[in-house]
């Protein structure tokens, strides 16, 4: 793998960037490999790099039906922040936030990781008890949060409006400083490219039909668009498709796969310098190193494969951020588009063991996984690798949909993702 | 916005409903003799499919009535809408409407 | 300025009404009917903003919607004051009209002469994706230094700065028939459709008038008449058909499920005489029957070097400023095409005074009959020719050709000095909303582009949009596509209009042929992002090979403009590099909208006071007028408290909550959820929804309900009163009456259809005051008839009806304050009238009017939980220490089964109990969190967390609830609870700090 430098770029800039070579293989698929990603998202993408560079395993395939990078990674309005609740949860995000702040360095691929801190405001009682909660939790966790009174966040966000008269005005906020985003695509592509280069296989337009047992019902590969490939261990991946992918090894799982909106505005010069989140009115914005506001809205209330949910979500979210900066009405919507999220009953991911032996699961995210990438492929590698769960993914088993031990941030906090 | 046929009202756009889940599952007669996990199963698992589904929807801001309705989450088109006690209509998915 | 470049005669501009706008503080010239694009090429002015990321000179390239490079930022109405100005305003579509104040965008400290231009030099580096290839070192940088700059250099305008002072309506319509664009397919369309009289038909077209590409059009005819006789008769016939709605202005942006078609309609934008409140733009959601897609094609613009310098503009738009706006673009026009289209250009230009000469990339074999008919005009053409490059920077001024020998060489090469350039490289169809309405685009090998396939609406599409280029074509398959979204045959109606040919036909190239080093040169495929041919090179060599991944490699296709001049030539391009049939790279995703959509245009009226509309309860303007301070809950806002002259929250809350113990209190509870279960089986139902019993609960009783949600948490609760045997009054928390309503319509239509029973809604029916304390019956008692208010008569948790203020009454005794309580719930019309009577009453026994903040605090004085804030979704009847509630009789309950599952029933389950603070002034955070030993390193264990906290001053001193690990266990020690310092100590108590004296609720 050749480095990505200041020194490289500027050589192949005096010869016409002839020299760059392909961040990833197009590789045959092989008889078998030790372990098989469904899956080439950036959480997929994360767990073969880790089980290559960690776990030294390497004779991995990442199956990818479309493009790498194509469905939820490339679809998200790019938050990370890691000041969840409950210890499971906080443990989880933030160790994924601990690799984020070194991604960039780790990959050799400047995945723009800017902490430029996430700031969720209050707008009732009930927002105000749960974000202390939040805040006292999380610094118990050792995890960056603070409360701030309305003038505090209009001092860090200046466009926000904390103008009493607000509909729902704001009682304050929780930041965290280390929040911030990051450029999705090239988490995807950054994790592609170390994989590949530590032997990892990357099969793009690769569906996965089927799974292959051995007579004692453990895994023994998979049926594929490009045939039948071996495999000791599967894990699936799959994000809104786990469920059709989970479904056609014959297993069910608790999960639901919903369309979710998102959108940008026209670009412009710097004018937010922040992300926002607003539970109560449902509205996640930040602005992107190009200068397009990067909006998030709410999930449709209807199962959907389709990628496209109804304007009526996109309009009550632009309500609620105009309401917020009103400064924005005159602002243009760009681009919109949906993704398909997996959800869960308590909004927590499943990443363990299935049923079947040999494979393992890694879904459930809803609308907040890509700021668990790095964290999720991390502990999802140790999974696969070891045949058991990370103790930090331990708690996040199928067993808890049994037992009643379920994690739900969203019923605690009325917080979304 | 999808347009919903109510077997009572007829067509209404989405924003007068509310989407219930899915369809057809009964709770069961003695939940108390029930294992833990098939009540897990239950409350918790879902078909979740990527073709017909059936569901159920509230016309909340109309008749105030539950109904079921089969619908190709592929296409989002609906395959047919029949009052809830119904049986689930064997209709093809190449007859859904969008 | 002056109008150099107007010619003399023609356009369809209104000479006898002269306007001016400001453009960049010089007053610019022009007529009505003109863009600020036409005004700026008439003044001779081509250089109209800086690109993004190189900051090169642009000028105008088209003539529509699909232009990406003159934004301009428009102060729409400069004269009202602030909140009009808005950014990233493409100069084709804004309609000239006076007291318009245009700037152009990205550059200082002026457009001539840019700073930012030495990104130009730079470009070397600055290759696609060079920022994810360096920018890591040292870490911290990203965020303070290199990020900073990026983003300063990057976007486009400056956001508007205050709040928009424009207002926006919102229109939802229906129709058998909507056609999109009227142009002469969608002209053609509406007639047919609408030929019958009753099909409802709405036609709607984003230009400011009907006729699409035919306003551009000064040569063709239909019927022996010019085409544009022909748009005037067709949108009169339209007119005067009342089932016809024609839409001028108005842009179908999103095309969504079940044929809901989103369209936004300039409103009053162009309208110098628009008066103040008239909607700017209105969004109009249209529900149609059927659609017709008649959207028309955008050409394509050729690929060579410096193709971006000002003057160098599309064929169909010189053409378009010729004949529409009377503006020659140029005195020197060289037409560089590979399309048979643009030498329409060539004529037209030539007529208007133009020097005009042809460079076709194609042979002359492969022209059509165009090559003869400009040969004939005495127009130079040099067919089989590539244009190596443009010269000029601010302006073209010239372009160096050469001819392409037989083997593929580049000969000779001669400059041609120009000052524009008339480019073709063919057409796209516009597919846009077909394929956002999700079908399926079929790749077209003859006509080089992706059109209509498989439709997944009920739509069809027409003309140009379906690759259906010649004049009497479009018209013709208008005409079908019309008469099939009605269902009727085609030989229905009357005869197809004739129309002359047109030049069709184009040969797809790409990147043009050249000698110069590939590697080097900047050619532009997307002009607005400022991605090059060899920035998709690049993007290919590393192993980005579907479009998806190229767009977002390079971002070509993703500016404002989303790709409609680039897309084509960007998936060719790659095609042709990885040497596979075009489709193979795949199809672009269009998503809506079409063109960008102003945020006001989408929210419409939702904003200010109609951005989810406040409820108030009756009694609302009575505290208003008392001073009170409000809080949202749910979609209410309630009184908090009422503080009098000099108090603080603090203050008014300890003088409330002491009035409510040792006189009385009044409170309007009429926010609380209000349920009517009625029929003969309504305790049967009560039964199975409530983990209590009901059945043996005596008319008259009040029993207080806790319901769980099937998985077994807590839901909601609130006090049910039994009013006959058939018949409950059910109340529910503020925030939960209309969930609770849908979870009990849900069992009791889906479970158990057997049981005869109805619910109603009537939370608004009826006004709630409450009187808590020891002096409420002496307030109520001289206003009340057919009730004896006595206790043996009408004893704690239970309920008559009777008058109240001659007002009908259903009267419980309750309390939510362990105090003497009544709730008197009168019709909510005479809701402010009891509570005024009662009020002024009141007066002679102290009475005082508390708000939710006392609410909270007394009634946590005595243990009382609040479900949403005791609880989160997590917590069972027995963590709130109400287990008794729970019936161990019942065979089954909602949430009984879950509440045996193993973690349910586990041991260390946090149990809701009090806490003292050790220092009693000291009132801990609400949210809290608790543990045993604060000197634990991080992560430290916590063991519970703080669910209410407030100064009590009845208790003289602080309480608090928490729901603590084995609570229960562990009355009287001592723990640790969070501070925004650090820790305090407190001590578990018991939920319940308050003895009520004397007469008490529960007496």
């Amino acid at each position: 793998m050749r480095r990505f430098s200041l020194k490289s770029l500027l050589q192949e800039a005096s010869s016409g960037h002839q020299g760059w070579e392909r961040q990833w293989r197009a590789p045959e698929p092989k008889k078998e490999y030790d372990v098989i990603v469904v899956g080439g998202g950036g959480h997929g993408l994360a767990t073969a790099y880790y089980l290559a560079t960690v776990h030294g395993v390497t004779n991995v395939a990442v199956l990818e039906k479309g493009w790498i990078g194509g469905g939820n990674t490339g679809r998200n309005t790019t938050i990370v922040r890691s000041n969840y609740l409950f210890d499971e949860s906080a443990g989880l995000y933030e160790h994924a936030m601990k690799l984020w702040e070194g991604l960039s360095q780790e990959l050799n691929y400047n995945v723009m990781f800017s902490q430029r801190g996430v700031l969720m405001l209050a707008h009732n009682h009930h927002d105000v008890i749960s974000f202390k909660r939040h805040v006292y939790a999380n610094r118990l966790n050792g995890i960056d949060n603070e409360w701030l009174s309305p003038e505090e966040c209009k001092a860090y966000c200046p466009p926000l409006s904390i103008s009493p008269e607000l509909r729902y005005p704001v009682l304050g906020g929780a930041l965290q400083r280390r929040g911030g985003t990051a450029r999705h695509d090239a988490v995807a592509w950054g994790y592609a490219r170390g994989a590949d280069a530590r032997g990892v296989d990357i099969i793009q337009n690769c569906e996965v039909l089927g799974l292959k047992r051995h007579p004692d019902g453990s895994v023994a590969g998979v049926e594929t668009s490009r045939g039948t490939i071996g495999a000791k261990r599967v894990g699936v991946v799959a994000a809104g498709h786990t469920g059709v992918v989970m479904g056609r090894f014959g297993l069910r799982m608790p999960v639901e796969s919903v369309p979710l909106q998102a959108l940008v505005s026209e670009p412009v010069k710097p004018v937010f310098p922040c992300v926002v989140m607003s539970n109560a009115v449902h509205a996640y914005i930040s602005q992107s190193d190009k200068g397009e506001l990067v909006i998030g809205a709410g999930t449709d209330q209807y199962v959907s494969y389709s990628q496209q949910g109804g304007i009526q979500i996109i309009n009550h979210t632009l309500d609620a951020i105009c309401e917020l900066f009103p400064q924005f009405g005159r602002m243009r919507m760009l681009r919109s588009w949906g993704g398909i999220v997996d959800v869960t009953p308590d909004r927590s991911p499943i990443l363990g063991k299935t049923p079947i032996e040999g494979l393992f699961v890694n879904c459930g995210w809803g609308t907040g996984g890509f700021k668990a990438t790095p964290g999720s492929g991390h502990v999802f590698a140790h999974t696969l690798a070891t045949g058991e769960p990370h103790k930090i993914n331990a708690p996040f088993s199928l067993d808890r949909f049994r037992t009643g031990r379920l994690i739900d941030e969203a019923a605690a906090a009325a917080v979304a993702h | 916005m999808l347009l919903i046929d109510c077997p009572y009202c007829g067509k209404r756009p989405e924003v007068e409903f509310h989407c219930g889940g899915e369809a057809h599952i009964a709770r069961p007669e003695t939940p108390a003799e029930i294992a833990d996990a098939d009540w897990g199963s239950f409350l918790y698992y879902r078909t979740n499919p990527k073709g017909v589904h059936a569901e159920r929807w509230l016309h909340g801001h109309g008749c105030g009535r539950w109904f079921n309705a089969l619908r190709d989450t592929v296409s989002d088109a609906f395959v047919a809408t029949y009052e809830m006690g119904a049986p689930r209509p064997d209709v093809a998915p190449e007859n859904a409407k969008a | 300025m002056s109008q150099p470049f107007r010619l003399p005669s023609g356009g369809r501009i209104d000479r006898k009404r002269p306007l001016s706008v400001s453009f960049n503080g010089k007053r610019l010239e022009g007529f009505a009917g003109d863009t600020v694009a036409s005004m700026l090429l008439a003044s001779g002015q081509h250089l109209a903003g800086r690109s993004f990321k190189y900051h090169r000179p642009r000028g105008i390239l088209s003539h529509g919607s699909d232009e990406p490079s003159a934004l301009l930022s428009v102060d729409w109405r400069a004269d009202r004051g602030p909140g009009y100005r808005d950014p990233n305003n493409r100069a084709s579509v804004v309609e000239a009209r006076d007291s318009l104040v245009v700037k152009t965008q990205n550059h200082w400290p002026s457009l001539e002469t840019d700073i930012g231009a030495v990104n130009d030099l730079l470009s070397p580096v600055f290759v696609a994706g060079f920022y994810y290839k360096t920018f890591m070192w040292p870490r911290t940088f990203w965020d303070k230094v290199y990020e900073p700059v990026i983003r300063r250099a990057a976007g486009l305008g400056e956001a508007p700065e205050v709040k928009d002072a424009d207002r926006y309506s919102n229109r939802h319509a229906h129709c058998d028939v909507l056609v999109v664009g009227a142009g002469p397919a969608g002209l053609a369309a509406a007639l047919a459709a609408s030929a019958d009289g009753e099909k409802r038909v709405i036609l709607a077209d984003e230009g400011l008038e009907p006729g699409g590409a035919l306003l551009n059009d000064v040569t063709s005819k239909i019927d022996g008449k010019p085409a544009m006789d022909w748009v005037a008769e067709s949108v009169s016939t339209l007119d005067a058909r009342e089932n016809v709605v024609i839409l001028p202005r108005t842009t179908a942006f999103g095309y969504y499920n079940h044929n809901h078609v989103c369209m936004v309609e300039k409103v009053s934008d162009h309208r110098a005489d628009a008066p103040e409140g008239l909607a700017r733009e209105r969004l109009w959601q249209v529900r149609a029957g059927e659609v017709v897609l008649a959207t028309g094609s955008h050409e394509r613009p050729l690929v060579f070097e410096n193709n971006d310098r000002p003057g160098i503009m599309l064929a169909e738009s010189v053409r378009a400023f010729v004949n529409r706006w009377a503006v020659l673009p140029g005195n020197e026009i060289v037409v560089a095409t590979s399309s048979a289209s643009a030498y329409q250009t060539a004529l037209d230009a030539k007529n208007a005074g133009a020097r005009v000469s042809i460079v076709d990339i194609r042979l002359e074999a492969d022209c059509g009959p165009e090559l003869q008919t400009a040969k004939d005009a005495g127009i130079t053409v040099r067919s089989g020719h590539t244009v190596i490059r443009a010269l000029g920077k601010k302006r073209v001024s010239g372009l160096v050709v050469a001819p392409i020998d037989p083997d593929g060489a580049i000969g000779e090469k001669q400059t041609l000095a120009c000052d524009c350039v008339a480019m073709s490289g063919g057409w796209t169809p516009s597919v846009h909303l077909f394929s956002q309405s999700r079908g399926k685009l079929r790749f077209d090998v003859e006509l080089d582009a992706f059109v209509p396939g498989t439709s997944a609406q009920a739509e069809r599409s027409a003309g140009a949009c379906r690759g259906i280029y010649d004049l009497a074509a479009v018209i013709a398959d208008g005409l079908a596509a019309g008469r099939s979204a009605t269902g009727a045959t085609d030989t229905a109606a009357g005869s197809t209009p004739q129309a002359t040919a047109s030049f069709t036909g184009f040969q797809p190239v790409r990147v043009l042929p050249t000698d110069a080093d590939a590697s080097k040169v900047k050619a532009f495929v997307d002009f607005q992002n400022d991605v090059t041919a060899k920035d998709i090179r690049l993007a290919v060599r590393e192993g980005f090979e579907s479009i998806e991944h190229v767009k977002r490699y390079t971002t070509t296709g993703m500016a404002t403009d989303q790709g409609k001049t680039s897309n084509m030539n960007a998936l060719g391009l790659v095609a042709g590099i990885l040497d596979r049939p075009l489709p193979a790279v795949g199809t672009t995703t269009f998503r809506p909208p079409y063109t960008p959509v102003s945020f006001g245009a989408l929210i419409g009226p939702a904003r200010d006071e109609l951005f989810d509309p406040v409820r108030k309860t009756p009694i609302d303007g009575w505290a208003e007028k008392n001073g009170a301070v409000f809080e949202p809950v749910a979609l209410w806002r309630r009184a908090k408290y009422f503080p009098q002259a000099g108090e603080d929250m603090h203050g008014a809350v300890a003088r409330e909550t002491k009035a409510v113990r040792n006189a009385v209190g009044i409170f309007d509870a009429s926010t609380l959820g209000k349920i009517e279960v009625v029929g003969p089986d309504a305790a049967e139902f009560m039964n199975r929804i409530y983990t209590n019993a009901w059945l043996k609960l005596k008319v008259g009783g009040c029993r207080y309900g806790l319901m769980l949600r099937e998985d077994g948490f807590v839901y909601d609760d609130g006090v049910v009163a039994r009013l006959a045997e058939d018949r409950f009054h059910v109340t529910t928390t503020t925030g939960g009456a209309p969930r609770v309503l849908r979870h009990m319509e849900d069992y009791l239509q889906t479970e158990w259809p057997d049981l005869d029973v109805f619910l109603t809604s009537i939370t608004e029916q009826w006004a709630v005051i409450a009187l808590q304390g020891p002096k409420a019956r002496k307030v109520l008692e001289p206003f009340v008839s057919g009730i004896d208010l006595s206790e043996e008569a009408f004893p704690h948790m239970t309920v008559q009806s009777g008058f109240v203020c001659g007002v009908p009454c259903r009267l419980f005794r309750v309390s939510f304050t362990g105090e003497l309580g009544f709730e008197v719930n009168v019709p909510a019309d005479y809701g402010e009238a009891v509570w005024k009577a009662l009020y002024e009453e009141g007066g002679k026994h102290g009475i005082t009017a508390y708000g939710t903040e006392a609410m909270h605090v007394l009634r946590a004085e005595v243990g009382y939980v609040v479900v949403g804030q005791e609880t989160d979704g997590t917590v069972t009847p027995d963590d709130l220490g109400l287990s008794g509630l729970v019936s161990k009789v019942k065979a089954d309950f909602v949430g009984k089964r879950s509440l045996a599952r193993p973690d349910m029933v586990a041991e260390g389950r946090r149990q809701l109990v009090g806490l003292l603070t050790k220092n009693p002034d000291e009132v801990i955070d609400e949210g809290a969190q608790v543990v045993d030993d604060p000197h634990r390193p991080i992560p430290m264990r916590m063991i519970g967390h703080v669910t209410s906290s407030y100064a009590s001053s009845n208790c003289g001193r602080s309480i608090a609830m928490a729901l603590i690990e084995g609570g229960r266990g562990r009355i009287g020690e001592t723990v640790h609870v969070t501070t925004p310092g650090g820790f305090t100590e407190a001590v578990i108590s018991k939920a319940a700090f308050y003895e009520v004296k004397g007469e008490t609720a529960d007496a």
